[in-house]
């Protein structure tokens, strides 16, 4: 029988939660890692036994960690991030140029063939990517060189490169996100990119159309249809069915268009998921209500999914990378709060049950599908 | 023998219980003992100077035979108790946060 495997980052280590195909019952194991944030721990899709995780301190800095047996023991890698050249600068909050720093890592994606090939996104914003399991790392700094590149702010959680997509039909086509400055598209492996920006429209900056400057929150893509990205956007949820070249928006009847994850689930590429938050200064669910929307028809049409979710006195956040889908049929949804909850759904969403509710913050959720 | 007192969550990085002791040439200075350090314990490179700039991370300080040492250069001779190994030199990570 299938088993799943949901790999849980939070503001004080990582956990790790298994449970069989039925996703009934469910083992915690963790903290991994204690007192560490834990902004994102991944699989290798090559082996499932190879885990990365971004581990990372206000006192200590960056490490990055990796498993060869499934999460049981770990061992640092590399937590070396140096810019390529000379930084140069960006914008700061204020508009005055402001120096390159590393500071994080948020996100890391293990290449879809490789398992010794990973690729970290950083705060300030930046891409990287390890050949040998994650030991050494360089900078593929065509994206940061891009002309717009001393333009780009950091959005309130700083200026992080937290999406990463490897088109699993050109391994030379990568998608990225960066808050704030927006998508953009490689198609030659990382040497050169494009901003993917076309049709957003963000109100809240001096030119709401420019070409970047926009705060993607999450962008999502099913495997069967690397050309349609979804994206929640700051506000906005918006769609694009030529890779990025275009967007339209398919907010629709959501109740609030502001949000931080989106995903697709795993057999219906028209069918997506995300959670609204009301905002901007609050950040929490509407009416205090934690509803994960549903749309059958890839956008704009919407129903709240509420069953088995608190809907009274619910003040918590869903962050960016913590939502993730399976692929067991039916497929597996699960989200984590900044309240300590990971919510697992075992019907596409029908009805959902909390796997763990006292975990510190969750800052992200990845799941595994394994035989 | 110079003795190193680590801060706990380094302790457990880098597999350590109580005190490390290290070999180091004279003089004995803040650099040579982190580079001791980081040799013996390769993991720790990058969380208590920064990896590019080589400077202390802002939330540690260094601290020996009772005297603050983060603000003394990188290269100033540690005081004698510490190059004797009488004394150890202690990396203590800030109180902050609540």
């Amino acid at each position: 029988m299938s088993k799943v495997r949901v790999l849980v980052g939070t503001r004080k280590g990582a956990f790790i939660l298994t449970s069989d195909g039925k996703r009934e019952k469910w083992d915690v194991s963790g903290p991994h890692f204690a007192g560490w944030e834990i902004f994102h721990v991944k699989g290798s899709p090559a082996d499932p036994n190879r885990l990365y995780a971004s581990q990372c301190s206000g006192w200590f800095g960056q490490v990055i960690q990796r498993s060869n047996d499934g999460g049981k023991t770990w061992a640092p890698g590399g937590n070396k991030f140096a810019y390529d050249g000379v930084p140069g600068t960006h914008q700061w909050y204020d508009g005055t140029p402001h120096p390159w720093e590393f500071k994080r890592v948020w996100h890391l994606e293990p290449s879809l063939t490789d398992p010794e090939t990973v690729y970290a996104g950083i705060e300030d914003a930046a891409l990287f990517r390890s050949a040998d399991g994650g030991q050494n790392w360089q900078e593929l700094s065509g994206l940061r060189g891009h002309g717009s590149g001393p333009k780009w702010q950091p959005g309130a959680g700083g200026m992080c490169l937290h999406t990463i997509i490897l088109d699993p039909s050109d391994p030379k086509r990568i998608f990225i996100a960066i808050s704030a400055a927006g998508a953009f598209r490689t198609e030659d492996a990382g040497t050169t990119w494009r901003p993917i920006n076309q049709g957003l429209r963000s109100e809240t900056i001096p030119d709401p159309t420019a070409e970047v400057g926009h705060c993607v929150h999450r962008i999502a893509m099913h495997r069967s249809r690397p050309r349609v990205l979804f994206m929640q956007k700051h506000w906005d949820v918006m769609r694009s069915d030529d890779a990025g070249d275009s967007w339209k928006e398919v907010s629709g009847n959501l109740p609030t268009d502001f949000g931080f994850v989106i995903d697709v689930h795993a057999h219906e590429p028209e069918t997506i998921y995300v959670v609204p938050i009301k905002s901007d200064g609050e950040h929490f669910p509407l009416e205090g209500k934690l509803r994960v929307y549903r749309s059958r028809t890839g956008g704009n049409e919407w129903e709240a999914l509420t069953k088995g979710l608190p809907q009274q006195d619910c003040y918590v956040n869903v962050l960016r990378d913590a939502m993730a889908i399976d692929s067991l049929d039916k497929c597996g949804v699960y989200f984590g709060t900044t309240g300590g909850q990971v919510y697992a759904s075992a019907d596409a969403g029908d009805s959902w049950a909390p796997i763990v509710r006292d975990l510190p913050a969750v800052l992200s959720v990845e799941v595994q599908t394994l035989p | 023998m110079i003795r190193v007192i680590l801060p706990p969550h380094l302790r457990t990085l880098s597999q350590v219980r109580g005190d490390v002791e290290l070999e180091v040439q004279r003089p004995v200075t803040q650099r040579s003992v982190l580079d001791a350090l980081e040799a013996r314990y390769p993991m720790l490179r990058g969380t208590i100077r920064d990896h590019v700039t080589q400077q202390r991370r802002p939330f540690l300080r260094f601290f020996a035979c009772e005297e603050d040492l983060s603000h003394e250069s990188p290269d100033a001779p540690l005081p004698d108790a510490v190059a004797s190994g009488a004394e150890p030199l202690v990396i203590l990570g800030a109180i902050a946060g609540g």
